[in-house]
């Protein structure tokens, strides 16, 4: 097998790799989890009343 | 939790906040000494002309104000999102006082014309050791906060602060690879096209990553922290987060169009340029989105101002880039002042103006204080810096076609239709508008300066309790 195999394989299987994280972000069990992370920053002395707000409907 | 209170780690954030702000001025203020000898020719006194202050100005405003700005905002997101105190012991220190000693060893070398001639890696191989050990040492410290975090999730904008870190450090690792011939004088370890490809694979990602992906995970806490509302979509962060990292590495050839590079690989840098806009713009997008609903808190917050506009920018100039790698576009801009306009249209709209932002979020939270001595001045600030940054893009815009233009126009029998010179003297006047607009910026930072130490001024430098994560309650 020849170098150039190996590359256009690296190239691909990068792709792939793209494709699966799209998949997942986008995907109905991770929601949740994200609503929960995008909340972070606020829960700080100067949040009071900015915690825990929902998300943007989207 | 135990009974005694842990607190954050601000004084490392503090100090890099401030020197964020002073290295503002001091590479700015090089950047407008160099604008001006490019008019007033006669400025150029001894040895410090143009071609030895152009690499201090880049060093200053890239890596030490840039370079304090990301210290200081991810120091204090990863603790603030990570619920926990940053770790690392005596590291913490070093990595500052280790990183403003690179910065003088810069500031000492470049002048005196010590160099190893690569673009945005001049420093010679000593001080690049020590920016390694400095570098190490701060993804020790930012990595083992991450790991020590008492939430489970990482945020966002600490993957884009994660990436910056460690490409940073493969990048100068693989680029800086050199032999030395004595203290103070290397030959890289590449040669001929290679060692061109090596330098532009840093260069493009240089901007890629400390420029763009760093600065992003600024965007991503400041921004919906400032607006009081979380991002507009998460989802979208994760996906432009790694359609960056799968892009950018391979964008570094349209540096080299038209050169002895393989006009292969200058087409696949073009491509992959062009493939960036969509990334781009999805950082861009996010970050501005964010604000829907809540457009009218842009009228009076000028910090929201100086944020937003930042986007804007962003999203101009991640336009303009992919459209300038563009091999028949880069044949009219490439060597020309469009070129620099481009940069500064990210360097000043993006980079600095989200790093202004950010530093005015941070400096009375770290004084102990509200809000900045004065808010009007820093509205006064925003509208000098936008006018400033218009007049730099605009003029080189304009000087940058004209000279393209000019080079290639030919007479019907096929010579030249202008000499070299020519195109000079005819960039003059855009010249000074562009000097005039880089003292506008520079004057803002110095109105900057003022607000900063007036709000520090009897400021209270009490480190604060980390807070328990929502549902762990003391």
């Amino acid at each position: 097998m020849d170098i150039n195999d190996l590359r256009s394989i690296i190239t691909v299987a990068g792709l792939l790799c793209f494709l699966a994280i799209v998949g997942w972000a986008y995907g109905k069990n991770s929601k949740k989890g994200f609503e929960e992370a995008a909340n972070l920053p606020f829960a700080e002395h100067d949040d009071q009343g900015a915690m825990s707000k929902p998300s943007h409907p989207r | 939790m135990s009974g005694t209170q842990t607190t954050y780690n601000d004084k490392v954030v503090r100090q890099f906040a401030v020197m964020t702000v002073i290295w503002g001025i001091v590479g700015m203020l090089v950047g407008v000494i160099i604008a001006a000898q490019l008019v007033w020719p006669e400025l150029n006194i001894g040895f410090l002309h143009f071609g030895r202050l152009r690499p201090l100005h880049t060093n200053a405003v890239i890596f030490a104000f840039g370079g304090c700005a990301l210290f200081a905002t991810s120091y204090w997101c990863v603790q603030r999102t990570g619920h926990t105190r940053l770790w690392g012991g005596p590291l913490i220190p070093f990595t500052f006082w280790g990183w403003q000693l690179v910065i003088l060893l810069a500031a000492v070398s470049l002048p005196l014309g010590i160099t190893s001639g690569k673009e945005y890696a001049e420093l010679e191989w000593p001080v690049d050791i020590l920016i390694t050990l400095v570098w190490v040492s701060y993804a020790i410290v930012f990595f083992g906060t991450i790991g020590k975090r008492t939430v489970s999730h990482i945020y966002v904008a600490n993957w884009f602060f994660g990436s910056m870190i460690i490409a940073v450090a493969l990048l100068h690792l693989g680029n800086s690879a050199a032999l030395p011939v004595t203290f103070l004088k290397s030959y890289s370890a590449y040669s001929g096209v290679q060692d061109a490809m090596i330098q532009w694979w840093y260069g493009h990602n240089a901007v890629g990553f400390f420029l763009t992906a760093g600065f992003l995970g600024m965007m991503y806490y400041f921004v919906p922290k400032q607006a009081g509302r979380p991002v507009y979509s998460y989802r979208l962060s994760v996906v432009h987060f790694w359609a960056l990292i799968f892009t950018y590495m391979w964008a570094g050839p349209h540096h080299l169009h038209y050169t002895a590079l393989p006009d292969w690989t200058q087409s696949v840098g073009m491509l992959f340029s062009l493939i960036l806009l969509a990334p781009s713009w999805g950082g861009m997008i996010n970050g501005i989105m964010t604000l829907s609903g809540a457009w009218h808190k842009l009228r009076d917050d000028p910090i929201l101002k100086f944020l937003i506009t930042s986007l804007s920018f962003y999203g101009m100039s991640t336009f303009e880039g992919p459209m300038m790698s563009i091999k028949t576009v880069n044949a009219l801009s490439h060597y020309t002042d469009w070129t620099v306009g481009h940069v500064h249209s990210g360097a000043l709209g993006w980079v600095a103006m989200v790093s202004i932002g950010s530093m005015y979020y941070l400096l009375p939270r770290l004084f102990g204080k509200s809000e900045m001595y004065s808010t009007k001045l820093v509205t006064t600030h925003f509208w000098i810096a936008t006018i400033g940054t218009v007049l730099y893009i605009a003029s080189m815009w304009i000087a940058g076609v004209m000279q393209g233009l000019m080079w290639r126009a030919v007479n019907a029998d096929g010579t030249l239709a202008y000499s070299f010179v020519e195109s000079v003297k005819g960039s003059y006047p855009f010249w000074a508008i562009r000097w005039l607009g880089g003292v506008l910026f520079l004057t803002g930072m110095l109105i900057m300066a003022y607000n900063m130490f007036k709000t520090m001024a009897g400021g209270n430098t009490k480190d604060v309790p980390v807070i328990a994560p929502a549902g762990h309650h003391a």
